[in-house]
């Protein structure tokens, strides 16, 4: 009998929604065996969407955050062991601390953290990634301060808008020509600017930064064009980094992430990797995609596929959702599915793109490959749903398509 | 023991075609609005908004006895009024319904 049958163990390797995701699926999928859970935040696993938006505002407490209910928890019956990191995967099991936790299977979902520039030590300099990040900004994001955000991502601009309500003075610097223009494409990006424009946000839209002014605490932001812009609170928002360097040495494949097949197999056996850490074939290429669906479903795939490896058994369904991902900033419900090719128009198929809310497609070899709605979830949702099909098989057709697009010409120039 | 029953006009059972949902707003002793789904040939009450933030169910998706959040893909059973996947977590209440001469009604049974 195997460790597997007789009951076995595992591990997996971080505590925020694709941990427990998994250990969700491991115990859906009738696994009576331990799992233990690592995790270096020493919060159990709570949600991370509403920390730029609920919890800045202070509408929301940790409480209505926490992903897990005590009663549910009891019923995981999963150890956890919070608030330390991961070691490295080691023979027999997973390295914490000084001590090896026996595992017969790991799932890794350690996720990622926030990239950061050369001054984020400096006072009132911040990067939002997790509780504790939320609630040191809440601290400093008082009504009438000045507030730079740099990159206008989807931290950025929901910072930006949940700033505005709390009184501040808010500010945006972002590479490219609008805010989210590599996702959502420049024509929707660009009446994303307008909107944040008309509710008082200056946006610095096509310029680079080139560094802060500062002793001890930030006092302004400089532009690459050699404008300054006064900053009380400077808000990081370039992008996030997979959190791998636990497993150099562990001679598991790693590129952008942890490498992984269609299940989220890694290159070592009965190694699963999932959410935000994982970078996973799809089609002829690998992806790694940080939306928040990802790590809600790709670990319920791997979970179940490392038990079908830890039975001998073949693995089921692949991973090959269409990524969705959704922004709610200034008013606004932002939704879409599959992936906008920039250099590509839209299709408006419902409302207007000029007066005001609308559902737009995009066609990749005659499949739709992409779904945005712009205030509109009851269209947005039948298309989406209609379209589920194509959209799934334009995700996997590979990738004419950049499947990677940087976006860190916002790093200092040197 | 009595038991008495209340019932509540929601709208005409033709409003609302196999596979919607209808919002049914200011309905007598409810702050939140409700929804009639019609499913499967049946027809079901439920809250209108969703568990997880202020979003409209019956701007969802009806499908195999559930109805999808517009905006976070949470689906909920018509039934019991469970969630199957996140961010939803809780419940969304579910209430009786009859079909009396082509109007649908929300039955209240106090005892």
């Amino acid at each position: 009998m195997t460790a597997a049958a007789s009951g076995g163990s595992i591990v997996i390797v971080g505590a925020s929604l694709a941990g427990l995701r998994a250990a969700e699926a491991l115990r859906a999928a009738d696994y009576k065996g331990s799992i233990t859970v690592v995790g270096d935040e020493s919060h159990l696993p709570y949600d991370r969407p509403p920390l730029s938006k609920e919890i800045l505002l202070g509408s929301s407490s940790l409480v209505d955050i926490e992903l897990i209910s005590a009663a549910d928890r009891e019923a995981l019956r999963v150890e956890w062991l919070l608030g330390e990191p991961a070691t490295g995967l080691v023979a027999g099991g997973v390295g914490v601390g000084d001590r090896v936790v026996p595992a017969d299977g790991v799932v890794i979902a350690t996720g990622a953290r926030a990239r950061s520039l050369p001054f984020c030590g400096l006072g009132g300099v911040h990067t939002m990634r997790t509780l504790d990040d939320a609630v040191a900004l809440r601290e400093d994001l008082v009504a009438g301060c000045s507030v730079v955000i740099i990159g206008a991502g989807f931290i950025g601009t929901e910072i930006a808008s949940a700033a505005v309500s709390l009184g501040c003075h808010v500010s945006i610097v972002e590479p490219d020509p609008a805010p989210l223009s590599a996702k959502i494409g420049p024509t929707a990006a660009t009446k994303l600017m307008d909107l944040i424009a008309s509710h008082g946000v200056v946006v610095r839209a096509g310029h680079g930064v080139g560094g802060v002014d500062g002793k001890e605490q930030v006092k302004a932001v400089v532009l690459d064009d050699g404008s300054r812009l006064n900053a009380d609170v400077v808000v990081v928002g370039v992008g996030a980094i997979p959190n791998i360097e636990w497993l150099h040495g562990s001679g598991i494949e790693l590129d952008n992430g942890v490498l992984t097949d269609e299940w989220g197999r890694t290159s070592l056996p009965n190694v699963v990797a999932a959410g935000d850490v994982a970078c996973f074939k799809q089609g002829n290429t690998h992806r790694r995609v940080e939306h928040w669906t990802n790590a809600r479903d790709m670990p319920a795939v791997a979970a179940r596929t490392l038990l079908a490896d830890l039975y001998g058994q073949p693995p089921t369904d692949p991973h090959d959702n269409p990524p969705y991902f959704w922004s709610q900033q200034f008013g606004l419900r932002l939704q879409l599915v599959g992936r906008i090719d920039p250099d590509l128009d839209l299709e408006i198929v419902d409302g207007s793109l000029d007066d005001g809310d609308f559902v737009a497609v995009q066609h990749h070899r005659d499949l739709i490959s992409a779904v945005i709605g712009w205030n509109s979830p009851r269209s947005f949702l039948k298309w989406r749903r209609r379209s589920g099909t194509e959209l799934r098989a334009a995700a996997s057709l590979g990738s004419e398509q950049s499947a990677v697009r940087p976006s860190l010409s916002v790093l200092p120039r040197p | 023991m009595m038991i008495t029953t209340d019932r509540v006009e929601l709208c005409a059972a033709a409003d609302v075609d196999e596979g919607d949902i209808l919002k049914i707003d200011d309905v007598p002793g409810f702050t939140a609005p409700l929804a009639v789904v019609h499913s499967g040939g049946t027809y079901y009450c439920i809250d209108d908004t969703c568990s997880h933030q202020d979003a409209s169910l019956s701007d969802g998706w009806v499908d195999e006895g559930c109805v999808e959040c517009p905006l976070h893909e949470s689906r909920f059973d018509l039934c019991s009024g469970k969630p199957d996947i996140p961010p939803a977590r809780e419940p969304i209440r579910t209430y009786p319904v009859e079909v009396v001469d082509g109007i649908v009604y929300l039955r209240r049974e106090e005892q």
